[in-house]
This record gives structure tokens, C-alpha cells and sequence, in this order.
């Protein structure tokens, strides 16, 4: 296990709105190293906002505002030298729609890589080693210059997997990765989660609280904007402190 | 018996046959007149079109030998006005759509695109004579019809590609930015490609407006038949060319020939363009 | 660094971003500045409701020729537009797919023609018909109506097409879900909350149609002569500026560019009437 004693990221009393919608009401949460968290809520939780805040994608919509702390290995992600896409480079993202770029499945992988200037050969080789790690290279390694939309569903998932791992990140945040993948591929999405998770750390939105059973560390419940309550996986679906958490869990609602 | 509400659907249904009938009438007529003329200047022209014809400085005012010099010409002219007008129309696409919000300066820059797009051809051609031939002193030349042009086709190209660009999905940027990119390495690496065939198809059909454009460019470019030899030199486009040859009754035969040659760039122009616009909704299906 | 070179990115779009705005500005200012002065001599109402155009005497009164574009225009609008809104509700409403796909680049390709075809073609088939069958010369409002008619088709039909596809498909449902039959539904629904872009169509076509030059200096006859029927020639200020523009200097030039002007401003109106009505909804 990683230094326990410093979390990777500590979020401190965090508010986001939308224009003057507090979507995210002061939520405190440590994300250690090395740990799958999954996120788990219904609808309208705000758990899509907190992801799209750990890397500042929020940035992107002029509407959006946040209040309070995200510190990652000890600086404020909101501080002003923070530069932003170094820090998207750090904490990677996977969407809940499997999106390849109109590009090959090579430059879709080498994209991130291009845009820092790698050298050639060395862009071939984290290609390949990212394809290795989202188990996508032995299906793949003889078409890398075909589109990377002429994938399955499921291949182009592990393609914006790929396409993460490339840069190294320190985190990688996954929004629903496998909402619309059938069963085979979201269980070779979640092997490799378990496999990268010795170098990273992983937040994931489980598109079921099924999937955050299988794969989580620990599992965080989220409701209308609050964090109700965060513990081992264990404790959150055995004996959850909190009345909602329970009745979510045992599918009560959501 | 018959009830005023029966009797009423009866008329009603009556109604709706010959309304009907009327709106088919109308399409079919309408496609009717357009295979007229097709056919009418292809039967009357193709028969002229020779590799002589191609390939041979017209002579004897393009009473006798071919079109040559107006097929360099006309492909000149458009070069210039597609190679001014592509980036800033882009550019305008771009900034319209990417780095700006709607606010008074981009209802401006919508009310000068939409503008020009009505303004006639003639009082491009009136402003090409004055200000590119006149005042810049280009003289009637290439370079003054194809500065004309592309003023012409900037509204088009600025339509097509802004459309290009807004139909480009959001969460395309939003894993370019994801990866560590600027908004300009976005731009350029993710939203450019998705773009790339609405704006091409924009293109082409600018291109077939520079093709068949006569007004502005006759005020331009001047109506000389020599081989251009740099894009300082005056020269005659197609359109212009037929334009003379059927006004002044010079040549029928030739006059349909470059008619018909002119007709079937149109028509290839046209279909290169239909086919990319299929492949791009099939593909973005 | 990075911010910097995004800094430099978004002034190199702004400034892109300016060409349509410095390109109208350019084209006013120089057709003004070419054309003004002369108006200014001769006086705005003279010019504009002066009967003699005799450059040589310098003599310039364009108002036969807004006749004749006036006159040709309205022809083709009574013309075309009925048959271009014909051709848009086929198009949304009635067309098979089969014929949609033949139809739909038809119209476009109608766009393509050189104005010029139309013109010669005008010539040869309509000209003499009109002779022949009417009387007259031939060459006539007439004439210039019909070439006119089929140029603004592709503008009527595709603008009126867009704002009946734009309808929420709720306002046909309800009116057919009344038991109202299709052309009721059209007729009493459809086209009148589609009326603002209708509108805006048949304006743009006009504007099209004010602003033809060569295919009309074919088929009108270009006479500088108050018509008194549509089978008489006329002179539009386009065609004016068309033929006399090749070797007009001096005061005459100036008088072309101040019928520049005329036809810049009408057209200015109507576009933005267009576009203010179309925004409008």
C-alpha cells in the first residue's frame, strides 16, 4: 500500500454550482493512494460534478463555480499557478460514452502523447504499453492506423482507457465507464481496473451498485449533493450507518 | 342522407386531391425544367467538345479554336479566391463558434456575413473594379477577380463551416481537454478533423460559385484571351467567355460547347459535394 | 507560455473574424464614395425619378430602369413563389424518399447554373415562344419574369422548407389527431405558423432577383423606356450597370456606381428585413 498518512487527494468543504444552483452542497472526502473509490448515488447526486472538478473539466462550462479546497499531494488544484492542463495530464478522465476521436486507433492513444512533444519512438512504445495495460493489444496491434470508431463499443472503451494510461496519470477518474457496454466487456474493463490500480488511483461512478462491489476498495454514497457517508466496501453494503445509504444499497430506490 | 358535416369531408376530400395533385404538379414541373435545360445546352454542346476544343487558345475571337486559356483562367481565378477566402472564413467559423459567446460583437459579425451573402454580383463587381483594379492598382487581372470572388463566397464558407463546427459532439473537446490540451490544441487536433467535411463540402460548393460567376468577374478580370502567364495578367473565365460568344453572336457552336463544358464541372461539382454530405450523416449516424 | 500562445491564437481568430465586417465596410465606403458625388450634383430626386438616361449628354435619370427591375421583380415573385412553395411543402410533406433524394440536389444544382445558361437559354426557348404567341419583340418583362422565376426557385424552396421542417412535429400531430386531412392540416396549420420564414424566403428570393445581371441582359431588351406592357423591353439597373460599365469614364462612370448605390440600398433593406422577420419567430 501507498503512504497512508497523505491522501492523494483531500477535498476540503467543497461547493460547486451551476450559474446559482449549489449542485454540491460542502462535501469533505480523502481519496487515498493506490485505492478504488467508487462513488455511488441515484441520479442528480452530484457525482458526475465532483469528478468533473478533480481535473477542473468543469472549467469548460463558463456557468460553473466551485468554493472550498480540492488538494492533491498537497496543493490546491484551484490555486492560480496551478497550470490546468498539467493537471488534466495528472488526473485523467473516461467518459460514460466510449468516444474516439475521428483519428486512428494509434493517434487516438498518441494523442495526449503528441500534444506534450513526445519523440517517436518513444510515443510508439507508451502506445503499445497503454493498449497492454486496458488489454486491448493482442485484439488490435495489427490495425493501430484503422479508425478507432470502427471498434466494438466495448474495444473503443478500452481505446479512451488506453488513451488515459498513455500519459501516466496519477488518477484516473472513470464516469460511468461500462453504462453502456454488455457484460463481457465491462468484466475486461474491470480486470484492468484491478490490474493498474498498483500504479494508480481510481475514482469511479459504477454504473451499478453491483460493479462497486466487485471492484471497490472503498465505496462513498452521494445523494441530492451531500456525501452521506464513505468506508470500506464492507461496512457501506453490511452495515451502513446512515438509514439512505441502506435502503439505496439493498435497491430500495435509484 | 347528407349531413352538412358529411357533405363538408366530401368537399374537404376534394379538396385535398387537388391540392395535392397541384404541389406534384409543381415538382415534377420544376424538375422537368430543369432536365430542359440540362439536356437543351449537353444535346447542343457536347458534340463540340473535342480535345482540340480543350486544348487550343481560342482564335479569331473565339470564333475558331478552343477554350484553353479560359479553362486556366477560370481555374486561376478560383484558386486565388478559395486560397483568401478559406482562412477567413474559417477563422470566422472558428471564432464565432469557439472563442466567443453571442454578444454585440458577434451580432455584427452575423449581420456583415448575412449581408454580403445578398449583396448582387454586380455591385461585387462595381467594388472588385474600383478598389482592387483602380485604387490597389491590380489592374484587370486574376488576382483583382479572385480578391472579388472570394469576398463573394466568404458568407458561404463562414456558414458551412460554422455549421460544421457547432454539429462536432461537445464531449469530442471535452476528451481533448481531458488529455491535457489547450483550447487551441483542441481546436486544431479534435474539432478541425471531426469539421473537416462540412467544410470541404462548403468549399466545393464555393468553388462551383466561382465557376459560374459572370458579373464580377467580367468587371475584374477583364475578357482577354490570351494564355495568362502570371496572376497579374487579365484574363476570361468560361462564363465569361460564353457570356461574349452568345451575346455578340460570335459562335453558337462554341458558345454551347463552353456551356456544356462549364455545365458538367457544375453537375461533377455538385455530386462531389452530395457525396460527401451522405457520407458524412451515414457516418454520423 | 501557454497562456500566451492562447492570447495570440484568439487575436489571430478575432482578427479573422473582422474580414466580413472590413469587407462590408470596404464595399460601402467605395461605392459611396464613387458614386455619392454625382448624386449629389444632379440632386437625389432627379436622379432617382430622372425619365433620360443619355450619358453622353449627361443626362442621368434611372427611373425607367427601377421600373423595369421593380416590374421584372414582381413578375417573378407572382411567378416563382407559388411554385416554390409548392415545390418546399413537397419536399417536407408529400415527397417519397426515392423522389426527395432526386429532388433535393435537383434544387441545388438549379443554384449551380451559371446565370448565364439561364440567360441564353431564355434566349432560345422563351424569347421566341413569347414572339411568336404574344407578340411584342420578344425580348420583355415577360421573359425576364420567367428566367427570373426559376433563379429564385432554389432560395423560396429552401428557406421555406427549412422553417416548415423547423416546426415541433406536435403542431401536425394535434391538427391531424383533430381528424383534419393532410392539406387542412397544411393549409390551416402548417403554413401559417411557418409564415415568418415563408416570408423571409420570398424576401431573400426578391432581393435574388433585384440583384440578377446576366441572365436578364439576355431576354429583356434593355431599353431606357418607361414599359407600358409586360411584353414591352426594359432596362434594369443592374443590366444598366452591366453593359455600359465596359466603357463608361468620367461622369458616367460615376452615375453606374451611383446606381450601385440605389441597388445597394434596396437590397440592404430587404436583407435585413429578411433577417430581422426570420429572427423574429
Amino acid at each position: 500500500m501507498g503512504d497512508i498518512s497523505q491522501p492523494k487527494f483531500e477535498i476540503r468543504d467543497l461547493k460547486a454550482y451551476y450559474s446559482d444552483r449549489e449542485v454540491i452542497h460542502g462535501i469533505n472526502l480523502e481519496i487515498n493512494k493506490n485505492e478504488i473509490l467508487s462513488l455511488i448515488g441515484p441520479a442528480n447526486s452530484g457525482i458526475t460534478t465532483l469528478l468533473r472538478t478533480l481535473n477542473r473539466l468543469c472549467d469548460l462550462n463558463p456557468e460553473s463555480r466551485q468554493e472550498g479546497e480540492v488538494v492533491l499531494d498537497g496543493k490546491n488544484i484551484f490555486d492560480h499557478d496551478i497550470v490546468v492542463t498539467q493537471l488534466r495530464r495528472r488526473v485523467g478522465m473516461v467518459f460514460d460514452v466510449p468516444t474516439p476521436l475521428p483519428l486512428s486507433i494509434f493517434d487516438n492513444v498518441a494523442y495526449g502523447l503528441k500534444i506534450i512533444k513526445m519523440s517517436k519512438a518513444d510515443t510508439a512504445n507508451q502506445v503499445e504499453q497503454a493498449l497492454r495495460m486496458s488489454a486491448l493489444w493482442e485484439e488490435v496491434k495489427d490495425r493501430l492506423s484503422t479508425p478507432g470508431m470502427s471498434l466494438s463499443g466495448g474495444q473503443q472503451q478500452r481505446l479512451c482507457m488506453a488513451r488515459v494510461l498513455a500519459l501516466e496519470p496519477e488518477v484516473v477518474l472513470l464516469d460511468r465507464p461500462c453504462s453502456g457496454l454488455d457484460p463481457i466487456s465491462t468484466a475486461r474493463i474491470e480486470e484492468s481496473l484491478m490490474e493498474i490500480k498498483e500504479k494508480y488511483t481510481i475514482v469511479i461512478a459504477p454504473h451499478n451498485v453491483q460493479q462497486a462491489a466487485r471492484i471497490s476498495d472503498r465505496v462513498g454514497f452521494m445523494l441530492l449533493g451531500d456525501l452521506i457517508e464513505v468506508d470500506t466496501k464492507e461496512l457501506i453494503f453490511s452495515d451502513p450507518r446512515d438509514q439512505r445509504t441502506s435502503d439505496y444499497v439493498t435497491g430500495r430506490f435509484g | 342522407m347528407e349531413t352538412p358535416i358529411k357533405k363538408m369531408n366530401t368537399t374537404s376530400k376534394a379538396n385535398e386531391r387537388i391540392a395535392i395533385a397541384v404541389i406534384w404538379a409543381a415538382a415534377i414541373f420544376v424538375l422537368a425544367l430543369l432536365v430542359s435545360i440540362i439536356v437543351h445546352i449537353l444535346f447542343n454542346g457536347l458534340p463540340y467538345i473535342t480535345w482540340e476544343f480543350l486544348t487550343q487558345i481560342p482564335r479569331n475571337m473565339g470564333r475558331d479554336g478552343g477554350v484553353s486559356s479560359t479553362i486556366v483562367g477560370t481555374f486561376l481565378i478560383t484558386i486565388v479566391a478559395i486560397a483568401i477566402a478559406l482562412p477567413m472564413g474559417i477563422g470566422t467559423a472558428f471564432y464565432l463558434a469557439e472563442y466567443t459567446r453571442e454578444n454585440i460583437v458577434t451580432k455584427i459579425i452575423r449581420f456583415s456575413a448575412e449581408s454580403l451573402a445578398g449583396i448582387p454580383s454586380i455591385v461585387y463587381g462595381l467594388f472588385g473594379f474600383i478598389f482592387f483594379v483602380i485604387s490597389l492598382d491590380l489592374g484587370w487581372s486574376i488576382l483583382s477577380g479572385g480578391l472579388t470572388l472570394a469576398l463573394m463566397i466568404l458568407p458561404t464558407i463562414i456558414r458551412t463551416s460554422e455549421e460544421a463546427i457547432r454539429a462536432v459532439p461537445v464531449v469530442f473537446r471535452e476528451v481533448s481537454y481531458s488529455l491535457g490540451a489547450t483550447k487551441f490544441q483542441t481546436i486544431f487536433k479534435a474539432v478541425f478533423p471531426s469539421a473537416m467535411r462540412g467544410i470541404v463540402n462548403g468549399t466545393i460548393l464555393s468553388i462551383g460559385r466561382c465557376v459560374a460567376e459572370t458579373a464580377a468577374v467580367i468587371l475584374t478580370a477583364g475578357s482577354a484571351l490570351r494564355m495568362p502567364s502570371s496572376l497579374s495578367s487579365p484574363t476570361r473565365t468560361m462564363a465569361v467567355h460564353f457570356y461574349i460568344l452568345a451575346r455578340e453572336g460570335i459562335s453558337m457552336e462554341n458558345a454551347y460547347g463552353t456551356a456544356a463544358l462549364i455545365m458538367i464541372i457544375i453537375f461533377l461539382i455538385n455530386i462531389v459535394a452530395n457525396t460527401i454530405v451522405n457520407r458524412f450523416i451515414a457516418k454520423s449516424r | 507560455m501557454n497562456s500566451n500562445s492562447e492570447k495570440l491564437s484568439h487575436a489571430v481568430f478575432f482578427a479573422l473574424a473582422l474580414s466580413s465586417i472590413s469587407a462590408l465596410v470596404l464595399i460601402t465606403v467605395f461605392i459611396l464614395v464613387q458614386g455619392a458625388p454625382i448624386i449629389a450634383e444632379i440632386g437625389l430626386f432627379k436622379f432617382v425619378f430622372g425619365m433620360t438616361w443619355a450619358p453622353l449628354k449627361g443626362e442621368f435619370g434611372i427611373f425607367p430602369m427601377i421600373v423595369g427591375s421593380v416590374s421584372a421583380t414582381i413578375g417573378a415573385a407572382i411567378l416563382g413563389v407559388p411554385i416554390g412553395i409548392c415545390c418546399a411543402i413537397f419536399l417536407a410533406e408529400f415527397a417519397p424518399p426515392l423522389m426527395r433524394n432526386i429532388f433535393r440536389p435537383a434544387i441545388q444544382l438549379l443554384a449551380g447554373i451559371p446565370s448565364v445558361v439561364y440567360g441564353f437559354w431564355g434566349l432560345i426557348f422563351i424569347v421566341p415562344s413569347i414572339r411568336d404567341h404574344l407578340g411584342g419583340p420578344g425580348l420583355s418583362i415577360l421573359a425576364g419574369s420567367i428566367i427570373l422565376a426559376i433563379m429564385i426557385l432554389p432560395t423560396v424552396i429552401s428557406i421555406t422548407e427549412v422553417s416548415i421542417l423547423a416546426l415541433p412535429s406536435s403542431y401536425k400531430e394535434g391538427a391531424l389527431a383533430l381528424g383534419l386531412n393532410r392539406w387542412q392540416t397544411i393549409s390551416s396549420v402548417i403554413l401559417p405558423a411557418a409564415k415568418s420564414g415563408i416570408i423571409a424566403a420570398v424576401i431573400l428570393g426578391i432581393g435574388r432577383a433585384i440583384g440578377e445581371t446576366m441572365a436578364v441582359i439576355m431576354v429583356l431588351g434593355n431599353a431606357v423606356a418607361l414599359p407600358e406592357s409586360v411584353l414591352d423591353p426594359v432596362r434594369t439597373l443592374t443590366t444598366n450597370i452591366g453593359i455600359e460599365m465596359g466603357y463608361a469614364v468620367g461622369a458616367h462612370r460615376q452615375a453606374l456606381f451611383a446606381t450601385g448605390i440605389v441597388l445597394f440600398v434596396i437590397i440592404m433593406v430587404l436583407n435585413t428585413t429578411a433577417q430581422y422577420i426570420a429572427r423574429r419567430k
